[in-house]
């Protein structure tokens, strides 16, 4: 593979830098006046250079849905959204519970070659709830599976979750749960339960039945000793408890969308199904919670829960819809513009919080790195001055379930690099 | 006039009155021999009921027809859950049609604003799920105008199974449209979410307590709400006794508030639980006009379809 | 319950540029001639029907009955108001309103003399939607027309048996009918400049 130069990069390396990178890995950082003639070249005057986006939460849809997005196409929307690393959840037809299945995701990622795909493992099998799945042989499979959730379906049984969680601290697991108490919200909740819920007569989806699970496991994690994360976390009362758990050194993370953070429930006032997702869009108040937590660091993540959907599947009622919006693409450029161009966060902090700590909670020790030589060339480029507007026609997933349409924010991503491959500059995708 | 009906908040207090007005018009002509009247010939208006309801549908039916329209019926069994196939795959073959009107009835909120944004046709919410019922509204407040008079001023209570009803969130809206008062009473696990800020953004009164009103607010009229024995397995109330003992219109009830108001009517949107909700007595007895909110829906119907579908195109 | 009638009368104010062409004293004796007119041509009251127009045609109406009744020395002669909006042929071209009342007296209209009631004739559209609506109704006799003021210009083949006065006018001018106990003020015909009616 020949070499590639990136020339004039700010970020992490305080004045501008050139950056040489050569067999997959950083090779030299400084100026750099001697590459090859053959080097590919970026100028990336203007630009900063960040690890490579970790994304803990993506719906890749293969096997099962490849109507809606593939392991290609959603590696190409990763790509675009400056992402190196994916983790695809487990809810497939047939679910990830085996470490067959867990070993075809991952195969047919490498093999597209556009990101990084890793698999997580369902918790239970058929993602049930009753029984554990194979965690153990998912671990140890080429796969190397360490985060499992039953996303789409809360793990409710406390008898169940607590196994788990005591289950996979031999290699170092960790349950990311989708927290939502079927008694409190059931299958039918589909939008916060308010006044607006009141209004529209559609079923309530109450903060608390997010809330008491978050509660529950983080008080099971401290009794087992076991990691927890917390999936889409999405209301102020939540935080709360993240924040108590956190100062008593309870072993939680926890990661937020994108459209939890800009998105309020206000939106779903006309009945648009391209607003239904599961936790719903929340009222500003759980907004303002969640971005100062995200800003201090109480939450740990961002990650997309990029959910793509068939045209026909959210054509329906609201109540009958899919649950769920795309975010690949977009992410970055909605939390740099909500929470870096206004001052809550540095562009160091944006990193830490869609690189380094989620790369962290997924073991993913290639992702996430520091930007020194020798390290891995898992890296984004991206322009903090460039406005962009979301064209929802214009997308690289198979789907076109996208809250963002017409709407401008600052912040883009310019290029994508894999192992020192560039899988994506200005938009496009390299294939 | 708007060119859909799908919330009482689409119709300004003018339309109503105008609604209203014409109803009373659409009302002598049911009583002709030759009831018709010429004024939506050549229109073409499809009921499409997702949800059974063979009063409304007809209802609608015998409206468009009488008004010379070509009426034509659909139902749908739940065309959301076929695999591949959406709620707009259902109305869009309707929608190549060309048709002028839908009158949708629909078991789940929203939707006919969502087909509205999917067809030409004008939309007509015959309800939707527990969101609202336009012309049960209307017919419910030209029967009572009929009744009583002019509503501004009057007071009015709904009670019972709020947080499922369409027929309480229509009806607040046109109540307070026309400038009536209007207090809600149930239960805690039968108010909606968000009934507090919803209340007093929208200026009306809530109560858990049916006897505190009646004592100290005596409505004008009381509008008793249908309840579900489902919502009892549901558990939002113990047992249909209970429900009774707190919230039901029995004899003693009626006759506590006909001895301070001697004139307060009785309304139901039917159909009714005889002993639930509403004692035999009660539905029966001379403050009922719940007969007359039937035979008032034809000519509201009629009325709403003149308005919507005649005149020049709105919008 | 409120009735349409009651409402306030709409009419718009009066054209102080235009000129009066019949005054209160004009219309006594044009309605006076006309229930002459009708009583000669039907050999009496017997069976007479009046239906008005709304909505100054139903005020004509009313007074018509009483001078028809005065003159003949007969009981008051039945007076009604039939309302044409919805057998009108040209709803598509404006926004809708409510009705008022039809109001067919108590011996009904069938083998009677309907004399239909208006102010102003002009295109006749709205006499032959009002034939449309007697239609249903039930069937006359015989239906004549007597109108206040026929300012020509007719687009259908509709003649009035009784007129108060021929007024020829342009398109452009408008007729304004003032009658008490509709509007506020004297009872006057004027025809003002703008357009239309």
């Amino acid at each position: 593979m020949s070499a590639l130069l990136i020339t004039g990069a700010r970020g992490q390396l305080g004045e501008p830098s050139d950056v040489l990178i050569r067999d997959g890995v950083i090779a030299e950082i400084g100026r750099i006046t001697d590459a090859p003639s053959d080097t590919a070249r970026i100028d990336a005057a203007g630009l900063d250079l960040l690890p490579g986006f970790v994304d803990l939460h993506t719906h890749l849809r293969e096997p099962g849905r490849e109507d809606a997005e593939t392991i290609a196409s959603g590696s190409a929307a990763a790509a675009a959204g400056g992402f190196t690393a994916v983790l695809a959840m487990a809810n497939t037809t047939p679910a990830t519970d085996t470490a067959e299945a867990a070993e075809l995701l991952y195969d047919r990622g490498r093999t597209v070659g556009l990101v990084d795909v890793q698999p997580i493992g369902a918790v239970t099998k058929s993602l049930a709830g009753q029984e554990l799945a194979e965690l153990g042989l998912m671990a140890r499979s080429r796969a190397r599976v360490r985060i499992f959730s039953d996303d789409g379906h809360c793990v409710h049984d406390a008898r169940v979750m607590r196994r788990a969680l005591e289950y996979v601290k031999p290699f170092d697991g960790v349950i990311s749960q989708h927290a939502q108490d079927p008694a409190l919200a059931g299958g039918a909740a589909c939008c916060h339960e308010g006044e607006l819920s009141g209004r529209l007569g559609l079923p309530g989806w109450p903060g608390v039945a997010e809330s008491v699970i978050v509660a529950r496991d983080v008080q099971l994690a401290r009794h087992t000793g076991s990691r927890v994360h917390i999936a889409h976390i999405s209301t102020a009362e939540s935080v709360e408890i993240l924040r108590w758990a956190k100062d008593r050194g309870i072993l939680v993370t926890a990661e937020v969308t994108p459209h939890h953070l800009a998105l309020d429930t206000e939106l779903v006032r006309n009945y648009d199904p391209t607003f239904k997702v599961n936790p719903p869009l929340r009222p500003s108040e759980d907004q303002e919670a969640l971005r100062a937590a995200l800003a201090d660091g109480t939450i740990d993540a961002v990650a997309t829960d990029h959910a793509p959907h068939a045209r026909h599947d959210k054509e329906h009622t609201f109540e009958a819809a899919a649950f769920g919006m795309l975010g690949l693409e977009s992410a970055f450029a909605v939390v740099h513009d909500l929470m870096v161009r206004t001052g809550r966060m540095t562009m160091g902090d944006l990193s830490q919080r869609m690189s380094r700590n989620p790369a962290a909670i997924a073991g993913l020790s290639d992702h996430g790195c520091a930007i020194v030589a020798g390290a891995p060339a898992n890296l984004v480029l991206v322009d903090p001055d460039r406005t962009i507007t979301i064209d929802a026609s214009e997308s690289n997933s198979l789907s076109r379930n996208n809250p963002w349409h017409a709407m401008s924010f600052t912040g883009a991503v310019h290029a994508t690099i894999l192992r020192g491959r560039l899988t994506a500059i200005d938009g496009k995708v390299q294939q | 006039m708007t060119r859909h009906l799908l919330s009482s908040a689409d119709l300004s207090r003018r339309d109503v009155e105008t609604i209203l007005d014409t109803a009373a018009s659409m009302h002598d002509v049911q009583r002709r021999e030759v009831k018709k009247l010429p004024t939506l010939r050549g229109r073409t208006i499809i009921n499409f009921f997702f949800e059974d309801s063979t009063r409304t549908r007809s209802s609608f039916e015998i409206a468009g027809k009488w008004m010379s329209a070509d009426t034509i019926n659909l139902s749908a069994k739940g065309s959301s859950t076929s695999k591949g196939e959406s709620l707009r795959d259902s109305v869009q073959t309707i929608n190549a049609m060309a048709v002028d009107a839908l009158v949708i009835r629909h078991n789940q909120s929203g939707a006919c604003r969502q087909v509205a944004g999917w067809v030409a046709a004008s939309v007509i919410n015959a309800g939707d799920g527990t969101h609202e019922h336009p012309t049960q509204a209307l017919l419910d407040a030209y029967t009572l105008r009929s009744r009583i008079g002019a509503l501004d001023g009057t007071h009015v209570a709904i009670v019972g199974d709020l947080t499922h009803s369409r027929v309480f969130r229509s009806n607040v809206i046109t109540l307070r449209t026309l400038g009536a008062r209007v207090t809600v009473v149930a239960p805690p696990t039968l108010m909606p979410a968000g009934i507090a800020a919803w209340s007093q953004r929208d200026g009306f009164e809530t109560s858990w307590d049916l006897d505190a009103v009646l004592a100290d607010d005596p409505p004008d009229a009381v509008m008793m709400l249908r309840v579900q024995r489902e919502r009892m397995s549901g558990g939002f109330f113990p047992t249909a006794r209970e429900y009774t003992v707190g919230y039901g219109l029995t004899r003693p009830r009626l006759a506590t508030l006909l001895a301070s108001r001697p004139d307060a009517v009785v309304m139901h949107p039917g159909p009714m639980n005889r002993g639930l909700e509403i004692s035999a007595d009660a539905a029966e007895s001379g403050a009922s006009i719940i007969l007359d909110q039937v035979s008032g829906g034809l000519a509201v119907r009629m009325a709403v379809l003149y308005h919507l579908l005649a005149g020049e195109e709105s919008e | 319950m409120t009735r349409p009638e009651d409402r306030p009368p709409a009419g718009a104010p009066l054209d102080p540029l235009g000129r009066t062409v019949l005054t209160a004293n004009d219309i006594r004796r044009c309605l006076r001639r006309i229930a002459h007119e009708i009583l000669e041509h039907n050999k009496g009251a017997a069976d007479l029907v009046l239906l008005g127009i709304p909505s100054r045609g139903v005020e004509l109406a009313e007074r018509l009955g009483h001078i028809l009744a005065d003159v003949e020395g007969c009981p008051a002669v039945p007076v009604g108001a039939l309302d044409i909006t919805m057998h009108r042929d040209d709803l598509r071209s404006q926004p809708t309103r409510a009705p008022m009342r039809t109001v067919i007296p108590a011996g009904g209209i069938d083998d009677k003399i309907v004399v239909l009631v208006d102010d102003v004739l002009y295109s006749g559209r709205t006499i032959r939607a009002a034939l449309d609506a007697l239609a249903d109704l039930g069937r006359p006799r015989a239906v004549r027309l007597a109108v206040l003021i026929d300012r020509g210009h007719r687009e259908l083949p509709i003649r009035a048996d009784h007129v108060g006065k021929n007024l020829p006018t342009s398109h452009a001018e408008k007729v304004q009918v003032r009658l008490r106990g509709f509007d506020s003020g004297e009872d006057v015909v004027r025809i003002a400049s703008g357009a239309g009616r």
